[in-house]
């Protein structure tokens, strides 16, 4: 290659090099490779040449342009990739400086723990029952096997409300008239849970409210026994508080089941070894339960002879305490912001 | 019921480790509040004497104190209280020694001083409740400084088990009671011993009777006479077990009958038959009204309550006056005294209900008034005043001497006979999950006193003992079965049930509506369902209420009308702890009476949320609103400006399906005025939904609508309304009159200003044309621009703007 031609393509190189912005670049490119560039000015002269000459040349200055707008891409993507991030840098901001803003809300504990309950019985099958909360007295106490002055009634402390007759309409002190109603509406078989509101004639304390929420549940079917009860609550129990924590059942009295038994499940506290909140015993009282006493079914028009079933019962608050290990059951009644975002 | 171990074995010989039998108890129902030992850790504490008591310089509060602590060794150490004197005798721990509840005693140094020990408190030493001071010793022989306490005290170790007896188990209201089914599950023999009375004198019937002139409430009343009983204090051993039992002693005679009571569960009635005119006992229906002066000083009305099925039962002298509340409470007009020489015992079965209702209705519960009420062993009455007898008359150990009269006076019409019932080893086995043979379940039926004859096989003829009356069915003494089985043998099984477990549709809304609420960044709240009229005044709410019969408190004495107050009142809670900027929402039952032919009241379930970020007003509130009823798919639901109580009078629309006019709820705003009553400032969003109405409202329908390929084109119209005409109004009559062409339309800009005219304003509507099938053409949206355009102008008197 002739010396000038050298000269011209490392000028050339050099001068697209150098142009820092995309219109340096276009100015550049213009001059280097444009129709008044002195390679257009060359190629131009070519016609003096002769023959082999003037192929030769050609040939090289046709070379010198294709690396020469080659360098000139190759520089212009660098400089818009220069400027790209030039921009974006200057937008750039700290995402932990961003005012934040209200977010979503929070379900109350109990609507998220009743549903976490309500999630295990439906995956076994059962149907989610409701009633009202002002009850008759043969829904809340006659039908379930507690006739008026049965000393059972002193175990709830009743509100009655001043309608019809007096002390026969109450604020349902437990969500077991939702049975009765159940099983007047419906033939066996039955497998249902309650959840609602309750209410009892108390002052509350750390583990009790006056109002509070029960989850019952009732199954009614041919063949139902005392294990499957059993096996239903120690179902329910590894399923909502993880497989370390088990259940037991210990003899207790209700009017409404016969056999009757109380549940227990492993203190979530120590697993079991025995600490302060379990009283040392390793075991935490959860709820009732037992099998449907015959009067029961009787009352409700079901033959108990054909049919058996079992009922419990449990305070979902309670098993709110217990997963969450709130000290002072109150602060879910006091609506306080600081308790009800944490969950 | 308070147990005392050492008591237990005076049934059944009971030897296993005390937590163990914990454990028993609990499986057998008889569940163990406590387990207290008492006694223990007072082995290293002694009885010493203060020789001196030196105040300590600087100290107000603590004094330096020298005991003689027995063997010539004098200990110096510091004490707080101030009840004792130099020469007093008081209980020492010296330093090494561990007491009750693992405290150990160091020696520690106060104000320069060096304590060597501890002299204690009664409550210390787990002996009493007394904190006041150091519990002072009385001096007697054998109380002596350097005798360890335990000896000076005659202390025994024991442990006392607090059980909770459920109400079905009367016959667990006694030592005996729990012994024999302790016994049973240990398979160990128990014994109830029959004591023998030995009679002298006269026969009882010449100086006393028993008369009974209600039957139906007392089907069996008995008398025995004691006489010549001296009446003191009981011996230390039976005021040791009635103090473990958790009752005061009284005097020999009164503490006997607890005594019995406690230890067989037949309450008994010790009356001084000198202070009993006409020297008798008559059981009687009270008369309306009657007044009768109970044991605790207080004036009882009784008789005459047509409410209740069973009459109230009076305790007469022969003269007919009242003496007592029968099984419930005794007078005291002849009340055992210390001059008391003749008693005439009453021990008797009364029927259960009466007793409960009259004890409920006075609020009257005793000992005695509990065990009647569950069912006393009406069997157990000749036992229980055999043991009354030989523990005041005895074998002269007893203090009272005297002798008891030939001769049981008996009244009444008679206990009911036992029951039996029959019991198939199928049905057990088909209750419990079990496959027990024949032997088994008779096996544990026997031990516990249910006696079963073999029927055929699979079949027993089981008669229920007498202190058993809550068995009357095959049922209770199935339970029985499983009780003493052990519930925790039974295996467990899972039923399968014949359904997929799903919500209805309506438990479906709920949830979707309280993820939607928290979705725009409302908390949800539980707040009271029992309100006070106050409440509902200040948010201008009144009755009819449904009202609570026994409240609490005034404040807790209405049903809820409206969740208003509730979230006003959590909204301030926070406003009160610096989180005024809150969206609260709540899904809870409102109240209102009973509708016409109903008899219990008209239960609704409502959302509400209350909005009080600082942007929040009735405009946030509806764009809420908008979001809910767009989730929900809601169709055809439009709101009617309407004022409500609480609410902003100018802000506020009620929320209706347009077709049948159906009321969903309410939106708008909480009245300034009541936002301020309430402590709160600023405006608050608000918005009410009938979760019934709205689960029942138009729905869009579910099918798919086919979405075009064809360019749409947009056109925007801007109108001159008056402010009397809702924009709804307007949007109605565009989508009216764009027809089935329009693909979406929406209200984009609102202005108001001198360029309208006062008292109207510009609603500025954007309206997409898109079709199907094609692309439409100019001359197609220009017809429907036009179209729209005189609908609005003839139907509202509009304007165009231009």
């Amino acid at each position: 290659m002739s010396a000038d031609l050298s000269d011209l393509e490392s000028a050339g190189a050099a001068r697209i090099g150098g142009a820092a912005t995309l219109e340096e670049l276009r100015a550049v490119e213009a001059e280097v490779l444009g129709k008044r560039s002195a390679l257009a000015d060359m190629t131009q002269r070519l016609r003096e040449l002769d023959g082999d000459e003037r192929r030769k040349r050609g040939q090289e200055i046709n070379e010198i342009r294709a690396r020469l707008q080659a360098a000139a891409d190759a520089r212009r993507t660098e400089v818009e990739e220069a400027e790209r991030s030039a921009r974006l840098g200057a937008e750039g901001m700290d995402l932990t400086e961003v005012l934040p803003g209200h977010g979503r809300g929070h379900l109350h504990l109990v609507t998220q723990t009743q549903a976490e309950l309500e999630d295990v019985f439906l995956g076994m099958g059962f149907l989610v029952a409701e009633g009202p909360e002002v009850e008759s007295d043969w829904n809340n106490f006659e039908a379930l096997n507690m006739p008026p002055a049965h000393p059972a009634r002193g175990m709830w402390d009743t509100l009655y409300v001043r309608l019809n007759e007096p002390e026969s309409t109450m604020l349902r002190t437990h969500t077991s008239p939702v049975q009765i109603r159940v099983m007047q509406s419906q033939p066996p078989p039955i497998y249902i849970v309650a959840p609602g509101r309750c209410y009892r004639r108390d002052t509350p304390d750390a583990r009790h409210l006056p109002t509070f929420h029960q989850i019952e549940g009732l199954v009614v079917d041919h063949g139902i026994t005392f294990g499957d009860l059993a096996g239903t609550i120690e179902t329910f129990t590894t399923a909502y508080f993880g497989p370390a924590i088990h259940s037991r059942l210990r003899p207790s009295y209700f009017p409404f089941t016969e056999p009757s038994a109380e549940f227990e499940v492993t203190c979530a506290v120590c697993k079991g070894e025995g600490c302060r909140t379990c009283s040392q015993t390793g075991w935490i009282e959860l709820g009732g339960c037992g099998m449907v006493d015959p009067n029961v079914f009787t009352a409700v028009g079901i033959d108990p002879e054909e049919w058996t079933g079992f009922a419990f019962g449990f305070g979902i608050d309670r098993c709110a305490q217990v997963r969450h290990g709130i000290p002072d059951m109150r602060v879910l009644t006091e609506n306080d912001i600081r308790f009800l975002e944490q969950f | 019921m308070r147990v005392p171990l050492s008591w237990l074995r005076d049934f059944a010989p009971i030897e296993v480790d005390p937590v163990e039998l914990a454990e028993t108890f609990d499986d057998l129902g008889l569940i163990v509040d406590a387990l207290e030992r008492i006694g223990e850790g007072l082995g290293d504490v002694v009885v010493s004497r203060v020789l001196e008591i030196r105040p300590i310089p600087k100290a107000d509060k603590i004094r330096q104190v020298l005991v003689d602590a027995g063997g010539g060794q004098t200990v110096e150490v510091v004490c707080g209280a101030w009840n004792f004197s130099e020469g007093d005798l008081v209980p020492l721990a010296p330093v090494g020694a561990v007491l009750p509840g693992g405290f150990e005693i160091t020696q520690r140094r106060m104000r320069g001083v060096t304590s060597n020990g501890m002299i204690c408190s009664g409550r210390e030493l787990r002996l009493s409740d007394d904190h006041e001071g150091i519990l002072v010793l009385a001096p007697g022989p054998g109380v002596e400084p350097g005798v360890p306490l335990v000896e000076a005290l005659g202390i025994q170790a024991d442990v006392v088990y607090d059980l909770d007896i459920t109400p079905n188990r009367p016959d667990a209201l006694s030592i005996a009671g729990v012994a024999r089914d302790v016994a049973a599950r240990l398979r160990v023999p128990f014994t109830l011993p029959a004591p023998l009375v030995a009679e002298s004198g006269p026969s009882a019937s010449t100086m006393a009777s028993v008369t009974v002139d209600a039957p139906e409430l007392c089907p069996r009343f008995t008398g025995r006479v004691l006489t010549g009983v001296v009446v003191g204090d009981s011996p230390s051993w039976l005021v040791r077990r009635l103090t473990m039992a958790g009752m005061r002693p009284i005097n020999s005679v009164v503490d006997a009958s607890n005594y019995v009571m406690l230890e067989l569960g037949q309450p008994t009635h010790p009356y001084d038959l000198d202070l009993l005119p006409g020297a008798g006992l008559l059981v009687r229906e009270a008369a309306p009204g009657e007044i009768v002066v109970t044991l605790d000083g207080l004036e009882r009305r009784v008789g005459g309550v047509p409410a209740q099925p069973a009459a109230d039962c009076l305790i007469c002298d022969a003269t007919g006056a009242p003496v007592g509340i029968g099984g419930i409470m005794g007078g005291a007009s002849s009340e055992i005294s210390r001059q008391t020489s003749r008693v005439l015992l009453e021990a008797a079965y009364f029927a259960p209900m009466a007793i409960a209702w009259t004890s409920k209705r006075l609020g009257l519960r005793t000992e005695a008034s509990v065990r009647f009420e569950r069912g006393c062993d009406p069997e157990g009455i000749e036992r229980a005043v055999a043991r009354f007898c030989q523990l005041v008359v005895g074998d002269g150990s007893a203090p009272g001497g005297g002798s008891v009269a030939p001769g049981l006076l008996e009244a009444g019409s008679g206990v009911p006979p036992r029951r039996a019932v029959q019991v198939r080893t199928r049905r057990v086995n088909a209750v419990l999950g079990t496959q027990l043979g024949d032997e088994a379940v008779r096996g544990y039926l026997d031990r516990i006193g249910f006696a079963s004859i073999p029927e055929e096989a699979g079949v027993h003829q089981v008669t229920i003992p007498s202190w058993r009356p809550d068995s009357e069915r095959e049922i209770d003494v199935i339970e029985e079965v499983a009780r003493h089985h052990g519930y925790s043998r039974i295996t467990r099984t899972v039923p399968r049930a014949p359904q997929v477990g799903t919500l209805t549709p309506y438990q479906r809304q709920r949830r979707q509506v309280k993820e939607l609420m928290a979705g725009t960044g409302a908390t949800e709240a539980w707040t009271a369902s029992l309100l006070g009229p106050g409440d509902h005044e200040r948010v201008g709410l009144s009755g009819p209420y449904v009202e609570v019969e026994n409240p609490l408190a005034r404040e807790e004495s209405l049903l809820r009308r409206s969740i208003l107050p509730g979230m006003l009142g959590a909204l301030a809670h926070n406003a009160g702890h610096r989180h005024p900027e809150l969206r609260l929402f709540e899904v809870g039952r409102v109240f209102h009476p009973p509708r016409p032919g109903e008899s219990l009241p008209d239960e609704r379930e409502q959302l509400a949320a209350a909005m009080a970020w600082a942007v929040d007003d009735a405009a946030e509130a509806k764009r809420v609103w908008d979001t809910l009823a767009s989730s929900l798919r809601l169709q055809g639901v439009e709101l009617v400006a309407r004022s409500a109580p609480g609410l902003h009078p100018g802000r506020t629309a009620r929320i209706v399906v347009a077709d049948t006019g159906d009321d969903l709820g309410m939106v708008g705003e909480v009245d300034p005025a009541v936002v301020a009553e309430h402590g709160l400032e600023g405006r608050v969003g608000w918005l009410e939904l009938d979760l019934g109405a709205v689960a029942v409202a138009p729905r869009r329908s579910p099918l798919a609508k086919p979405v075009s390929r064809y360019p749409s084109s947009d056109i925007d119209l801007a109108f001159v309304v008056d402010d009397s005409v809702p924009a709804a109004a307007v949007e109605g009559a565009l989508v009216e009159a764009a027809g089935d062409l329009l693909e979406g339309i929406g209200l984009f800009d609102v202005y108001r200003g001198t360029q309208v005219g006062e008292g109207r304003r510009s609603l500025a509507f954007r309206l997409r044309f898109c079709a199907l099938d094609r692309t439409l053409t100019d001359q197609e949206v220009a017809a429907l621009r036009a179209r729209c355009i005189e609908t609005v102008e003839a139907r509202f008197g509009a304007q165009l703007r231009g």
